[in-house]
């Protein structure tokens, strides 16, 4: 599995300031990332967004989260205990997980594993469960119905997902994050592959359950989806989550489409976050600018064009690389 | 298949569109005013209470002390008491509204035959009790002036009680 060869010794050490740094990022990423959508929203509707805590408002999600650690947290009489305590678990988990792989900048990887993609891919799929799980036993009907639309959607944009990635695994030959970031030395695989690009940013769109694709949670019809009965941390946990699984979506397009770590005069790192950070504010952009769409839509949406066209695009990739 | 390929590239020029609006919206100013730091000006028709009118020429008021606008006001929350100066002339020395019963109708200000009252621009008008919301006209205009940057009208010294009711200054009417 390990491509790199290290001492055992080193490559505990370093694991385990790998999960002290992911867990830092995580928690610093999800806190910039409300407060960079707030301020996006904001803007995008003339408004200043928080302005009151902290240098234009910088602060504000660090009282939000002190307040949400504060709140109490609520089982409902009626709800599967074991499974509705576990959801939040299981929801940030993978997320953890998925960090082992991203590739920061040339050195800073946790592990460079050969089956990178796959193995980012296996455990965002576990994100559908843990929502499964908690719309499950939360015992009410709005939360069932999220988390069933949840469901659906996940295994539908899951396979043009993946298909849109075969298409650049085709070219580059290898799943391995770094081995594909190299292969870019040269042009951004974005030119190359701009429909893969789109049909990528549209699939992890909703593959995170953002607007336009948020009817897991849609507000206004389903209360809150399948987090309408958590409260306190718990809740927070899967805010948690789709705020990092924003980044790791948004990492994966980086790595794949613009480049990765590459970029003039910056350190690797910078160029790989402010990449990332061009990607989230895409995805922003999108919910702030389209309407939810149906759910029949939604699912014709994926079936219909999404996975033909993603389809295409790897046999013409297939066909033109026998060509050279 | 063409309608297919057609329909996929017009509703991806669509989300374009959208997206093009949202954008020049993001790097358009904002329009919140931050409101108890920011305030802004009230456009010339506003009608908040109404306030001495400083006139150009004399840099003063020009009531009379008539008492048309008191007696005119159909809430009757207008006091105006005057004092004579010399032989024919008469100013106000107290010009209180009670502005918590005014329904801003503007009847004191088109009987006033020296249009000596207009609108004022005033909009925070939030008070803690009934009082607060009991303005003392000749005061306020002298903060006019001030902001006018014209000497001050004094305020005349109520006259000596010799009509017979001692009435108490800062009483409103029930």
């Amino acid at each position: 599995m390990e491509t790199m060869a290290q001492p055992a010794a080193v490559s505990v050490f370093g694991m385990i300031v790998g999960l002290i740094a992911v867990i830092g990022l995580v928690s610093v990423n999800a806190l910039f990332l409300i407060w960079m959508e707030r301020k996006v929203s904001a803007h995008m509707q003339l408004r200043p967004g928080p302005m009151e805590v902290g240098w234009h408002g910088a602060i504000q999600t660090i009282a939000d989260a002190l307040k949400l650690m504060g709140k109490e947290l609520i089982t409902p009489r009626d709800v599967d205990r074991p499974v509705f305590w576990l959801a939040p678990i299981v929801v940030f988990l993978p997320v953890l997980l998925s960090f082992l792989v991203i590739p920061f900048s040339q050195n800073l990887i946790i592990r460079d594993m050969n089956v990178g993609v796959l193995l980012i891919l296996a455990f965002a799929a576990l994100t559908v469960l843990a929502i499964l799980m908690a719309g499950w036993a939360s015992n009410n009907k709005y939360s069932v119905f999220g988390s069933i639309r949840s469901v659906a959607q996940n295994v539908a944009y899951e396979i043009p997902l993946l298909i849109t990635l075969m298409s650049i695994i085709l070219i580059v030959g290898s799943f391995s994050l770094v081995d594909i970031v190299n292969a870019q030395s040269k042009y951004w695989f974005v030119l190359i592959q701009p429909v893969a690009f789109i049909l990528y940013i549209t699939c992890a769109t909703a593959e995170t359950n953002r607007a336009p694709f948020d009817l897991p949670e849609a507000e206004s019809e389903l209360v809150a989806g399948f987090h309408t009965e958590y409260t306190g941390m718990r809740f927070a946990l899967f805010f948690l989550a789709e705020y990092t699984n924003m980044f790791i979506v948004a990492s994966i397009a980086t790595v794949f489409f613009l480049g990765g770590w590459r970029g003039p005069f910056l350190p690797g790192f910078a160029w790989f976050l402010i990449k990332v950070y061009f990607i989230i504010f895409l995805i922003m952009w999108f919910r702030w600018t389209f309407p939810r769409v149906r759910f029949d839509q939604l699912i014709t949406f994926a079936w219909k064009i999404l996975i033909p066209l993603a389809f295409a695009n790897l046999i013409i990739t297939a066909f033109i690389m026998k060509l050279l | 298949m063409v309608s297919y390929f057609k329909d996929i590239l017009v509703g991806f020029y669509s989300l374009l569109a959208g997206m093009s609006v949202t954008i020049r919206y993001f790097f358009q100013p904002i329009v919140t005013v931050q409101y108890p730091r920011d305030k802004i000006t009230m456009t010339p028709r506003y009608r908040g209470h109404t306030q001495l009118a400083l006139d150009e020429e004399t840099s003063t008021h020009t009531c009379i002390a008539c008492e048309l606008c008191a007696r005119t006001c159909p809430s009757q929350l207008i006091t105006v008491k005057g004092v004579k100066v010399d032989k024919k002339k008469k100013v106000p020395w107290q010009y209180v509204i009670e502005y918590q019963y005014c329904s801003l109708c503007g009847l004191c200000i088109d009987v006033c035959p020296t249009n000596a009252l207009e609108w004022s621009d005033e909009y925070r008008l939030a008070g803690y009790t009934r009082e607060d919301s009991v303005f003392d006209l000749l005061t306020r205009f002298q903060r006019q002036q001030q902001m006018a940057g014209v000497p001050m009208t004094p305020i005349p010294e109520a006259p000596a009680v010799e009509e017979g009711e001692a009435e108490p200054v800062e009483e409103g009417k029930e």
